[in-house]
């Protein structure tokens, strides 16, 4: 037990550097999903709730399709469909040569896109919660619909939505290690690097899967946090 | 363009022809797949659950350690867990004469399947068992049922209600993981798909791919919600 443990030493032969770098790409993958897959997951909602029809197909479409797929064929396909609609767009420009999309980078749409999906549901969920006189009293104030999104609307949902999107996270987290199989090097594709030298496969998934329970724990007590602070004008009048 | 070209743009009649039957073969595997480790999981779940709720703290805690581990990490992390850790011990499973269940990618991926669906399935069951009114616990004692009794006629089909839509998100999402079977050399849907683009570099083939997941969730999905009317009929 003990010199398998110094494998995962950060001396010379060690493996703690590396699945520490992988574990890093893991987890700033999983935030980066966070800036695009959010807002558009509320836009989604709002384009359900619209009463034009146009946007509420489209939204339906968006959230059926990505909810729907598989996350490695989600994957796959923007990996390899941005590849090859990169090399097309550059043929057509007189580039003839071969085009390499970083995986990161498409990781980060296709994990994205379905974050937006299942939020999308999320949001639209808390939409109904909200009572509708919130809304009549913003118009009765004078409020413009700006600020009466953001200050009155906006907070209450993110307040209801925080459990579900807590959720939501926890399986973005657990899905990037599907990044492993269009070689990013995130912290499975390391272990699995890791096994492949060492032939020491159950220590090094253990640790592995260990670490992603880690992870989870961790954003288990952000999110308590968060939750905390968005309900804390709720707390003085329980007590 | 004519209508014929834009169809062969996205169904080519020969990849069709060459790569149709596989895909049947695939989808078969793929359902197949899901089929026994959702059922077996909804044994396993049923006694975790049980479990959970049970007043014994080391069945207790013992269970919910086994749910937080196998909710917590990634269905991907343990599949090779399972297959290259397990399967690295292969003296020993020879000596207890199990070799042949962890050489197989097949029964590991079966068994990941189980036990990931399983801690799920779990929490769905706790869930719903909690949610019955102590009371009718209390009615069945004064009617002096036994326990089985209790449990089966009137427990289940009350908890089974509140259950079947989670459980049905569930299989839901059991269908789109099964997709990771084909990481260890398993032909499910996408392990066909992979190998056919492999071979072929047509775009298309992803395109199929997806379209035909998508018919399988809806068409799941149609079903639970009748289910879901049906049993809860007494209701409306």
């Amino acid at each position: 037990m003990l010199d398998q443990l110094s494998l995962l030493s950060f001396a010379s032969g060690g493996w703690g550097p590396a699945l520490l770098a992988g574990a890093l790409v893991t987890v700033s993958l999983a935030l980066a999903c966070l800036p695009i897959g959010l807002p558009l997951g509320l836009l989604v909602a709002i384009a359900a709730r619209s009463r034009k029809r146009l946007p509420r197909a489209w939204a339906t479409t968006f959230s059926t399709v990505f909810r729907g797929l598989p996350e490695l064929l989600t994957l796959l396909i923007i990996y390899y469909g941005c590849q090859i609609a990169a090399q097309k767009l550059l043929a057509a420009m007189g580039y003839e040569g071969e085009v390499l999309i970083n995986t990161f980078l498409a990781a980060m749409i296709a994990f994205s896109l379905v974050f937006a999906a299942f939020s999308s549901e999320i949001w639209l969920a808390a939409f109904k919660t909200l009572p509708k006189g919130q809304l009549e009293a913003c118009s009765a104030l004078g409020l413009s619909k700006r600020t009466g999104f953001f200050k009155v609307v906006l907070p209450q949902l993110t307040r209801i939505a925080l459990p579900g999107l807590s959720n939501n996270w926890l399986s973005l987290l657990k899905d990037t290690s599907l990044v492993s199989t269009i070689s990013l090097v995130d912290l499975m594709r390391q272990t699995n690097l890791a096994v492949s030298v060492t032939k020491e496969p159950m220590f090094f998934y253990g640790v592995a899967c260990l670490g992603y329970l880690l992870f989870s724990a961790l954003s288990g007590r952000v999110f308590a946090f968060i939750e905390r602070r968005y309900s804390r004008h709720l707390q003085g009048a329980r007590a | 363009m004519s209508f014929e070209q834009l169809l062969a743009l996205v169904v080519d009649p020969d990849l069709l022809q060459r790569y149709g039957p596989r895909f049947i073969d695939g989808l078969l595997v793929t359902a197949k797949l899901v089929a026994i480790s959702f059922t077996l999981g909804t044994v396993l779940g049923l006694l975790l659950a049980l479990a959970r709720i049970s007043n014994k703290t080391v069945l207790n805690r013992m269970a919910a350690g086994y749910i937080y581990f196998f909710r917590g990490s990634p269905l991907l992390a343990q599949l090779f867990l399972l297959y290259y850790g397990l399967g690295s011990f292969k003296s020993f499973w020879q000596d207890v004469g199990l070799w042949w269940f962890f050489r197989e990618a097949w029964y590991c991926a079966l068994l990941a399947f189980t036990l990931n669906t399983a801690a799920y399935q779990a929490e769905i069951f706790r869930g719903s068992l909690l949610a019955i009114a102590p009371g009718q616990f209390e009615a069945a004692r004064a009617l002096n049922l036994k326990r089985s009794t209790t449990f089966f006629k009137v427990v289940m089909p009350q908890s089974l209600l509140v259950a079947i839509g989670p459980l049905g998100n569930e299989l839901i999402l059991m269908i789109k993981a099964s997709a990771i079977a084909s990481l260890v050399t398993i032909y499910d849907l996408m392990g066909v798909t992979k190998l056919a683009f492999s071979r072929s570099f047509d775009f298309q083939i992803y395109l199929w791919a997806a379209v035909l997941y998508l018919l399988i969730v809806e068409i799941v999905r149609r079903t639970l919600k009748y289910l879901e009317g049906r049993l809860g009929r007494h209701l409306n």
